[in-house]
């Protein structure tokens, strides 16, 4: 066996073994897949803090600070506020958390609210204001466009018993959702099919073939 | 007991058993499956053909390794079409694992000289025979897919609605180097590029809320042309940014990876290859689905009349 070949023998190894446990947990959960969980969730784990460091905490706090603290001095700011944070641990100083988690809200909200606003809503909304008709196919199938959003919201509308022709809407909404969560299930179909099509890639095609060649 | 009585109260592991077994034979036999174009995979395509050589893009490969299996075969797909048409790309990642994804794809993709050679000849005569576009370039290849030059990688930074607001100001906000410790003003391809004015368009790679973040602060913030790259379980949730007009198209899973695959002629693609195990998957569920309501209505319906005499 030549010396090259050792260690991507043994990583597509590991990883076949690994793909097995996580399988195992199809027939019932037992102790090897609870292993490949745990290890995912461990070096992942240890994989974002090193990154963070490296990423975030070393080249804008540290190296600023440190390094250029005459240009980049409001820096330290936030890296005051990281600090605050860790007074979650202490029962008596928690309450000193709340001002790191108050500026984090504010900012977060500042800026997600008006853009949600304008984007998922404002701009859903104006699209549904299109024309409809029977003139050609596109005018056609915005009908239908209009029918499902206005169903669907009167669905939700829970201030209005769903009786007579409000009742019948409401029903064409359930449809419209119904329909909604089918395409969503066949996508989903799809998504684990992929994931299960490219393990099976990865047994027969990398690692197989690795082990019968080196038979 | 009768046989639909039977397989409605049948356990689960033996349909992931017939399921894992007919998946496998599909996926050994390899048989052909016709791939049916969609428009929102075909705008996305057209978009690209419509840039012009040198154009710059950006390409956010917003995926963990959970993901790989769904979304590399696009990412895949959409690079080779930028190098065939010499469209330069400046990749990015915003997902915490999605360093070593982006780093694997950009690598894998630029491969070697020869092969670039061999696959852009193999290509333009294709083109040439197909269409005689004027458009399409020499069919002597200039160049290979040179860091630095043709595309370039920034890297991963968190927070990614900040990232986007950021490079919305300037790429170098967020990113005064590359992933290679590289400061931008040395790499060719960031020359003239300041903002998101300087590139062409944003395709969001993505298997998480990123597509949100691009979708409000990238397309809603700053006005960048957007397409989604997504998975299947996210499909069907973002076909209304696409009605919207909010992103100009959408790749959804497998079946719009094996679409791009299609339309830019990569016949080794893993999304098509995998295709015959999901039709046979997607019948075989079908299948379940059907025997599993009869069974519950016919057993339902024998209950009513049971009681119904009693």
């Amino acid at each position: 066996m030549q010396e090259t070949f050792i260690l991507p023998f043994l990583w597509l190894t590991l990883g076949a073994i690994l793909t097995l446990f996580t399988f195992s947990f199809l027939y019932k959960d037992n102790p090897l897949y609870k292993f490949a969980e745990h290890l995912v969730v461990g070096v992942s784990a240890g994989y974002f803090v090193v990154l963070l460091f490296w990423t975030s905490l070393k080249p804008k706090l540290i190296d600023t600070v440190f390094y250029n603290f005459s240009n980049e001095w409001f820096y330290i700011l936030p890296g005051i506020l990281g600090i605050l944070m860790w007074f979650r641990f202490s029962r008596k100083l928690a309450w000193v958390s709340r001002y790191p988690i108050a500026v984090y809200i504010g900012i977060g909200s500042g800026l997600a609210i008006p853009l949600n606003m304008q984007n998922f809503v404002n701009r859903q909304l104006s699209a549904t204001m299109i024309p409809v008709g029977f003139g050609n196919w596109t005018d056609f199938w915005n009908i239908f466009i209009v029918i499902g959003v206005i169903c669907g919201v009167i669905y939700f509308f829970f201030s209005k018993e769903h009786k007579g022709a409000f009742g019948a809407m409401a029903k064409v909404g359930i449809w419209v959702l119904m329909i909604g969560f089918g395409a969503s299930f066949g996508f989903t179909v799809m998504a684990r099919i992929s994931l299960f099509v490219n393990r099976i890639s990865f047994l027969i095609e990398d690692w197989l073939e690795i082990v019968t060649g080196s038979i | 007991m009768d046989f639909f009585e039977k397989i409605s109260q049948l356990d689960r592991r033996w349909v992931y058993l017939f399921l894992a077994v007919v998946v496998v034979i599909a996926f050994l036999t390899k048989f052909d499956v016709p791939v049916t174009i969609t428009s929102e995979v075909k705008s996305i395509y057209d978009r690209i053909e419509s840039l012009n050589e040198g154009d710059k893009i950006l390409i956010a490969f917003d995926y963990d390794p959970n993901a790989l299996a769904e979304l590399h075969p696009m990412s895949f797909a959409i690079l080779e079409h930028c190098q065939r048409r010499g469209v330069k790309v400046i990749g990015v990642t915003l997902s915490q694992y999605g360093a070593g994804m982006a780093e694997n794809i950009l690598r894998t993709a630029s491969g070697t000289y020869a092969e670039k050679i061999d696959r852009f000849r193999a290509y333009n005569d294709q083109m040439y025979d197909k269409t005689n576009d004027s458009r399409y370039r020499d069919k002597s290849y200039k160049k290979d897919w040179e860091y630095g030059l043709d595309y370039c990688f920034l890297g991963y930074k968190p927070y990614p609605a900040l990232v986007i607001l950021g490079m919305g100001q300037n790429f170098r906000l967020y990113f005064p180097q590359d992933y290679y410790n590289t400061p931008l003003g040395e790499l060719d391809i960031m020359q003239g590029v300041r903002n998101y004015d300087d590139i062409k368009l944003a395709i969001d790679v993505t298997a998480g809320n990123t597509a949100d973040f691009w979708l409000i602060y990238g397309n809603g913030r700053y006005g960048v042309p957007l397409a989604l790259g997504l998975t299947g379980v996210m499909g069907a949730d973002y076909y209304q940014y696409l009605q919207s007009g909010q992103i100009f198209g959408l790749i959804g899973g497998w079946k719009g990876a094996a679409e791009y695959e299609e339309l830019v002629g990569r016949d080794e693609g893993k999304a098509k290859e995998g295709m015959p195990a999901q039709v046979v998957a997607h019948l075989t569920i079908i299948l379940f689905i059907v025997l599993g309501n009869l069974g519950y209505f016919l057993s339902d319906r024998r209950k009513q009349s049971t009681a119904g005499q009693a």
